[in-house]
């Protein structure tokens, strides 16, 4: 029941929040940051009361639940929390938290509908971390689709409507293609076994000739890399987050970003083991593409936010190459590289963001010179550019480092291409610092440094960079029971006999 | 034919029998609200009828109707839209010039030429529902008379339906000319036993037939006319000719295509798996171009059918179940979505509100009719919570399952344009409005409108995360059909 709650606690803090939004400005903020509270509580009270027991290296559920929905096609409202979920759900809370707060000066219009959205993108997040039968994952997969797209087109910048029509129709287009593909699963599945059923461990056992694998697995994959991004599916990605509102990039970037690698991880793969594998030395170039190419293009942007969104293109390319390098190591390094790049760009879009809000500019050639003016975003801001290129000693080092010793394993000519990519994001993060902080000002507006409560925000995230930097163990452990369970799926697989 | 037999037929006579009341009340008594009164009254009484008939269904009565769960379930939607679209049009009448009572009884003669159609097991019923339906959908339509556009769209209405109409009679002429009969059941046995399909009277004859349908249906390529008349028509009556005369000539055609085994129908299914293809793109397509809602709606209504004829081509129950399903979904998202422009067209005693700048800010200055207008816009883009998003999941099943790949291709391109341009509409309602557009609709919502609206919003969203009640529904009610 507890799972239940986890989803429906911002739900209906969105509502309040939406609702109370007509009184007051305060309130709607205040709700939802004491329904992410609630929320966090309830995680926490899960994990203490079971985490010893389920989080080990065999890999077990912390709590699952399984009701009826819609009994006639075999839908059911299966969710299930193990090691890999918690992790991601944990990150969901804390970003949630965070940009409440980073947004609470930025939003002054129709807060309470803010927050209903901010909110139901969260419940949708949680949900696709959750779900464990395709049609409800599907159903929440598009869910979140619709409050980002409100929060993009009605609160962001410039050109919101052209990216926030161009970031639905990229994500809901690839998405019909997975929908596809989970339908005409369970209906070989059907035919199979004579029970309609979209159930996660059912139609993991699904016997699949060699051909439909690989065109269902596709239909996964085309959904999750458009998500990720993968890089010929990337253009949405740079729009979407250079116009979002503050919030709405940190959800974007750190998030949603996620749900595609999270895809890969729970439901491409395992469903689809032969089919992935064949995939992997596609999958890996894409990866090493996505890494260099992503780079690359953050170097050339003058646009502070496009730069940090082109970071993430390079980033998650890594988490795509450990993903399908597949073995323990790299997956680790990919879960760890998904959660420090949820905080380091989380906690670079919330430091841009406020930059534009004093300055009304995102424009690295009108800026320059600001370290005197505002010493603490200046060090933050250093702070987290470092992150950004893997400094040892951060979060990020630890994923990208194991998922480059993992690919080496495996194809060590990608990891040694890979690696290309930690030089080229050197130069970027510190050409960002130099740009920004250094150099001559250009501007003369008068500026505020961080407030106590951004200060609040910034230092939590860099204890959690530097906490999973130095003392990543627990994050293993609780990531190796969930790449035990992806295993054990995986492996039901009995051995393809022809096509069904 | 007995008391059973009339019991069996009870809807259908209650609602003549509304019809003859309400027509003497206006000679009589001129007076909209009775008028209205009474139109509703029957209307409910109607559906309670359905009861007692679903206890004796399936039932032959005469040659001509068939009594079944399928009809009474299709005859309790046809029931219940037209109860919507009167609720909605009270107000709107109420501001108009014309004298609004023939406007109910127009609306009660079209539902019984529906509802006689979704029972009909004849040609010859077929025909007369179809015929009642058309001529009173003309009345319909140009019922504004003084206004150019509705006149217009009326006599193009005119003239294509009586073309179509020739069409079906030759194609039936033609069916009977080689098979004898004129009994769907009849035809289906006749068909299991002979071999008709290098026939080219029986091919010919079913060509002519679907090309009939086909207007009625408005699908590529024999859509021209939907986006004119939806125009030009009032906005209530546009979602009569979407939901109740579309839905009612698709519940026919999947009588008689379940009726007589699908095989024995030779090129029909790949024939009708091209039009499916072609109104999906060519509907999706052209509703970009417009900025006038009424042919926004009017363009995606021809992709949905196009959508519902996916549906339509799966084998076995998942057919039915996937249309029917999908049936209810359009019927109310559609109606949902004309009745808010009905509803705010209220209280301009001229012009409709259908200009896409018209709706600017809707959502902040009116955010129930905004918010329930973005709610039709998502289910008709097929997004989750809504019912539109299970009626797509049960498109694409339907597909799936009928390994028809090019139409499942089609039907999620189609999805992914549709949503350009829904987006489109929900990005107006959305934004900020111009300080100079603020007057274009000042006065109140009609209460009755109002909570019709809300009614259908309720239902969109709570069928669509809870669906059960209703597929448990229609999967009784396609058994019945399958078994006959």
């Amino acid at each position: 029941m507890i799972l239940i709650w986890l989803i429906l606690t911002p739900l209906i803090g969105g509502l309040l929040a939406g609702f109370s939004g007509r009184r007051n400005n305060a309130l709607p903020r205040w709700l939802s940051l004491g329904c992410l509270a609630i929320d966090l509580a309830l995680l926490l009270v899960l994990c203490a009361t079971h985490y010893g027991a389920a989080i080990t290296p065999n890999g077990t559920w912390l709590a699952q639940i399984d009701l009826p929905w819609i009994p006639q096609l075999g839908i059911r409202l299966h969710l299930g929390l193990d090691g890999l979920s918690l992790l991601l759900i944990l990150l969901t809370l804390g970003l949630g938290v965070m940009s409440i707060i980073a947004s609470w000066s930025e939003i002054t219009e129709r807060v309470g509908f803010f927050h209903f959205n901010l909110m139901l993108t969260l419940a949708g997040v949680i949900g696709v971390f959750l779900a464990l039968d395709l049609f409800l994952f599907f159903f929440f997969w598009e869910l979140m689709l619709v409050p980002m797209y409100f929060l993009i087109a009605v609160w962001g910048h410039e050109r919101r409507i052209y990216a926030a029509i161009k970031f639905f129709l990229f994500t809901q287009g690839s998405g019909l293609l997975m929908f596809a593909a989970i339908v005409a699963l369970a209906l070989i599945n059907y035919r199979q076994t004579g029970i309609l059923t979209f159930d996660y461990f059912a139609l993991a056992k699904t016997q699949l000739g060699s051909t439909t694998q690989m065109w269902l697995m596709l239909g996964f994959f085309i959904a999750f890399a458009v998500k990720l991004p993968v890089v010929p599916f990337h253009t949405w990605l740079a729009d979407a987050h250079t116009e979002a509102p503050t919030a709405g990039s940190v959800i974007l970037a750190g998030l949603l970003l996620k749900t595609g690698a999270y895809g890969l991880l729970r439901f491409a793969v395992p469903l689809f083991p032969a089919a992935s594998a064949a995939f992997a030395p596609v999958a890996m170039t894409l990866g090493v593409i996505g890494i260099l190419y992503g780079a690359m293009l953050a170097f050339a942007q003058d646009d502070m936010k496009r730069l940090v969104a082109y970071t993430s293109v390079s980033h998650l390319g890594f988490v795509l190459l450990g993903i399908y390098a597949g073995n323990a190591l790299a997956l680790q390094g990919a879960i760890v590289q998904m959660l420090a790049h949820g905080l380091s760009t989380g906690a670079l879009f919330i430091l841009v963001g406020a930059l534009q809000e004093k300055l009304h500019t995102r424009d690295m050639r009108q800026l320059g010179g600001l370290w005197s003016a505002v010493p603490r975003i200046g060090a933050i801001g250093l702070f987290f550019a470092i992150a950004s290129l893997a400094l040892p000693g951060l979060g990020n080092f630890v994923g990208e480092f194991l998922v480059l010793l993992g690919t080496y394993r495996v194809a060590s000519g990608f990891a040694i291409a890979a690696t290309l990519g930690l030089v080229v994001s050197t130069i970027y993060a510190l050409s960002f610092v130099q740009r920004v902080f250094h150099g001559e000002r250009r501007t003369s507006a008068a500026l505020t440094d961080f407030s106590s409560r951004h200060m609040l925000v910034m230092a939590t995230m860099i204890v959690a960079l530097v906490w999973l930097g130095c003392y990543p163990q627990p994050v293993f452990d609780a990531a190796s029971s969930g790449l035990a369970n992806l295993q054990r799926v995986a492996s039901e697989h009995l051995p393809a006999s022809g096509e069904p | 034919m007995n008391g059973h037999d009339l019991t069996a037929i009870l809807p259908l006579i209650v609602l003549g029998g509304t019809v003859t009341i309400v027509m003497l009340t206006i000679a009589f008594c001129r007076n909209h609200r009775l008028t209205a009164l009474l139109s509703v009254l029957g209307l409910i009484l109607c559906l309670i009828a359905i009861w007692p008939a679903s206890d004796l269904a399936p039932r032959q009565v005469t040659p001509l109707f068939v009594i079944d769960r399928y009809a009474l379930f299709y005859m309790g939607l046809i029931f219940a839209a037209s109860i919507a679209i009167l609720l909605l049009s009270y107000g709107y009448l109420a501001a108009r010039r014309e004298r609004p009572e023939e406007f109910y009884l127009l609306v009660l003669a079209a539902t019984l030429g529906a509802v006689a159609l979704v029972a009909s097991d004849h040609f010859a019923s077929f025909f007369l529902g179809l015929e009642t339906l058309s001529i009173s959908l003309l009345g319909l339509i140009a019922y504004p008379r003084d206004h150019e556009k509705s006149l217009e769209a009326g006599v193009k209405y005119l003239i294509l339906a009586g073309i179509s109409s020739a069409f079906l009679l030759f194609g039936m002429a033609l069916v009977y000319a080689r098979l004898g009969s004129m009994e769907f059941v009849r035809i289906a046995t006749l068909l299991s036993t002979v071999d008709v399909s290098p026939d080219l009277y029986w091919l010919t004859g079913l060509a002519l037939i679907f090309t009939g349908i086909g207007f009625k249906l408005s699908v590529v390529p024999f859509h021209m006319w939907a986006p004119d008349v939806y125009e030009g028509a009032p906005a209530p009556v546009a979602a009569f000719v979407a939901v109740v005369s579309k839905g009612a000539m698709f519940a026919l055609l999947l009588r008689y295509f379940v009726t007589a085994a699908a095989d024995s129908f030779g090129p029909a299914p790949m024939m009708i798996e091209i039009v499916a293809v072609a109104s999906i793109l060519v509907g999706n397509l052209l509703a970009l171009l417009q900025t006038n809602i009424k042919r926004i709606l009017a363009y995606s209504s021809i992709a949905h059918l196009g959508y519902l004829l996916v549906a339509f081509l799966a084998g076995g129950a998942l057919r039915i179940e996937a249309v029917t399903y999908y049936l209810v979904a359009y019927a109310v998202m559609t109606v949902g979505a004309f009745g808010i422009i009905t509803v705010l067209s209220a209280s301009s005693a001229d012009a409709e509100i259908e200009d896409l700048d018209a709706y600017r800010g809707l959502i902040w200055r009116r955010p129930w009719l905004g918010g329930a207008f973005v709610a039709m816009l998502l289910s008709l883009a097929g997004i989750p919570l809504t019912m539109g998003f299970i009626g797509k999941f049960y498109a694409i099943a339907a597909g799936v399952s009928a390994t028809m790949w090019p139409a499942v291709i089609a039907l999620i391109v189609g999805s992914i344009i549709g949503l350009f341009y829904y987006l489109r509409v929900i990005v107006a309602i959305c934004t900020p409005a111009p300080e100079s557009a603020t007057t274009a609709y000042g006065g109140a919502v009609p209460i009755v409108g109002g909570a019709t609206l809300a009614a259908l919003t309720l239902m969109l969203i709570g069928l669509g995360v809870y669906p059960t009640p209703l597929v448990h529904l229609i999967q009784v009610t396609a058994a019945q059909m399958t078994v006959r």
